[in-house]
């Protein structure tokens, strides 16, 4: 019962580490570029989310000044740090999938495909031709 | 005095108003990129050089608050022995190297100088932000400022290099991502980003798992970026394929700021006594994956036909000296470890601007189309050449023979004389992936086959020009200097970055 209350209550993190576990599965073992951007785009989305879900309490409301709330209580608010953080993870997550972006439509240019085994082997023909 | 408090904040903010006033003013006017890189990157130097003699003068580190927030609230600066001495190695290659891009970027990549010097500067920034800054959620920042930039940088080289960048992106973001999440942890336990007050806080806390998790996470992401063994598979297309400028500013540079970032965390952050109280001994695996890693960098180097991608899989095992240094974590062979980012720094630096003038003046860089004939096309680049071979080897008094004598010293102390053998078997390695060059060039008589060889029986001179040739001699001969007067260095500065309880 202990383990399915523990389970239970930290329900937000088994579901971030799934999503972490997708993420990761998808950027190493998917042959196509384009799969390998969708799952980096799922890991830092549970890395944000684990932000999100490590500031969030019961009870707690938007960190903006209310007179009928006690200004010092800080039980009645939620921290807004992590929330500000992943403003500046998001905006460096979208950064990072334009870059990712302009180097698949570059490299579609250059091979014509985007299957990861055909590039390879591509590169290595490249390489020996310049011998 | 207002240059000495605000010194640390500086060169990030001049390298960020550069690559923002780059585009601007080189829009129509390509020629003029060079020139305002240049003039930036001399500034840095000079500013490096400023604060390293305030660090040794006022022998405590300076604080800079960022908008007057005093920390832990708000960002701090931190500029202390270390930090001042691995910018100063960053800046100083840097303006070296871009010296030499000028002809061979004009060459590689024409009509393209405002975008690749705007994107060089930026990522200068990231690194000098990532070493000065004293908030761990900052140095993320400045982590993918200058990642960001390296992409680019690679991806505009040759046929491959998209495909070498998007790979190095992968892992790029996933190294990021880890440390990201490495933070958070270290964030909802201790409640603070700001290193000296997790330090101050950790102890407090306990074992608790949930920290240990935060240092592997850490740790992990950071291994990514120094290319520690095996997690370094990004690295030998990104520095092959990549334009030889970006090579030669990303190999000095790069990977030196992911084992700044590893020493800081593990030692500034968490502090050694923490460390040795967790259920895995995180030291002892970095400094054994770091041994794996010299070997093996060493044996794929010997392996190689192409010059580049021979001085990346030696990167690989030199970094592995640096995480070999950290992991010891005893005074000798931390010092061995941070002189090594300077001598290493300044050797690869050398050894990329080389490949770099084969590259411009023969037009490829491949070891088994080198002939005897170089030694009188390129006598000044081949003698530059020997010089950083020389050092690689580790002869003395050439400055590599140093960093790895005080890292043979660190092992010998907690007698851990394995890794000594490490050493000493690399160092025969790293002769025979060099010698053969040297013999191909060096070792034939020149004249040994007249009716065969009729073309190039009279090799003309045919140096690069001296905008390249200038600083791949002052590197090489930086080697010699460096090497004698290493004494200085480790007591008037290396000496005051041990942290304490060590």
């Amino acid at each position: 019962m202990k383990t399915l209350d523990f389970m239970l209550g930290h329900y937000a993190y088994w579901f971030t580490l799934a999503l972490l576990a997708i993420g990761l599965y998808g950027m190493m073992m998917k042959k196509n570029l384009v799969k390998k951007l969708i799952g980096m785009t799922i890991f830092q989305v549970s890395v944000i989310i684990f932000y999100i879900a490590g500031s969030s309490k019961w009870g707690g409301t938007v960190p903006v000044m209310d007179k009928a709330i006690d200004v010092a209580d800080s039980t009645k608010y939620i921290n807004p740090l992590p929330h500000t953080l992943m403003l500046t993870a998001i905006v460096v997550g979208v950064a990072t999938t334009g870059v990712a972006f302009a180097l698949v439509i570059s490299i579609y240019k250059r091979y014509k495909t985007l299957d990861e085994t055909v590039l390879l082997e591509g590169m290595k023909k490249d390489s020996d031709s310049d011998e | 005095m207002i240059v000495t408090s605000n010194s640390p904040v500086l060169i990030p903010l001049l390298f960020l108003a550069t690559a923002l006033l780059i585009p601007l003013v080189a829009w129509k006017r390509n020629w003029l990129a060079w020139p305002v890189t240049i003039l930036a990157s001399f500034a840095s130097v000079a500013i490096s050089v400023f604060n390293v003699f305030l660090v040794i003068q006022e022998g405590q580190p300076i604080h800079y608050y960022l908008g007057d927030w005093v920390p832990p609230i708000g960002i701090e600066y931190v500029l202390d022995h270390l930090s001042a001495f691995v910018m100063l190695v960053i800046n100083g290659v840097a303006f070296l190297v871009l010296i030499h891009a000028k002809q061979i970027v004009s060459r590689e990549l024409p009509g393209k100088e405002m975008p690749y010097y705007a994107a060089a500067v930026l990522m200068l920034c990231g690194f000098n932000g990532i070493v000065i800054t004293g908030d761990l959620f900052n140095l993320y920042v400045f982590l993918e400022i200058s990642s960001l930039s390296l992409y680019g940088l690679i991806a505009v080289g040759e046929k491959q290099s998209p495909v070498a960048a998007f790979r190095y992106l992968i892992m790029g973001t996933i190294a990021a991502s880890f440390y990201l999440l490495g933070i958070g942890f270290l964030y909802l336990k201790t409640g603070s980003l700001n290193m000296a007050d997790v330090k101050a806080i950790l102890p407090l806390l306990g074992d608790q798992p949930v920290v240990f998790i935060a240092l592997a996470l850490i740790v992990l992401g950071m291994g990514i970026k120094m290319a520690l063994f095996p997690l370094h598979g990004w690295l030998p297309d990104s520095y092959t394929y990549a334009p030889s400028t970006s090579s030669a500013i990303i190999a000095p540079t790069g990977t030196k700021v992911g084992a700044y970032v590893l020493l800081r965390v593990l030692f500034f952050v968490f502090g050694l006594t923490y460390i040795t109280r967790m259920p895995v001994p995180v030291t002892s695996v970095i400094t054994w994956l770091a041994a794996i890693g010299i070997i093996y960098g060493s044996i794929m180097a010997i392996a190689q036909k192409e010059m580049k991608r021979m001085l990346a899989y030696s990167s690989v095992a030199q970094v592995g000296y640096i995480g070999l240094g950290i992991g010891l974590a005893n005074p000798l062979a931390l010092v061995g470890a941070v002189l090594h980012v300077l001598n290493h720094a300044f050797m690869k630096a050398c050894l990329f601007l080389v490949a770099g003038n084969f590259r411009f003046k023969l037009g490829h860089s491949n070891i088994f189309k080198l002939s005897h004939s170089i030694r009188k096309k390129m006598p000044w680049t081949m003698a530059a050449f020997t010089v950083a071979a020389l050092s690689m080897v580790g002869l003395p008094p050439m400055a590599g023979f140093f960093s790895k004598w005080y890292l043979a010293l660190g092992t010998l102390k907690d007698s851990n004389w394995h890794f000594l053998v490490v050493i000493l078997v690399s160092s025969l390695l790293n002769a025979v992936y060099f010698f053969r060059i040297i013999e191909k060039v060096y070792m034939k008589p020149i004249h040994n086959n007249p009716v065969e060889n009729e073309e190039s029986a009279e090799p003309v001179r045919d140096e690069v020009g001296s905008s390249m040739l200038v600083p791949t001699l002052i590197l090489a001969a930086g080697l010699i200097v460096l090497g004698l007067l290493n004494a200085f260095i480790v007591k008037g500065i290396l000496n005051f970055i041990i942290p304490a309880g060590m």
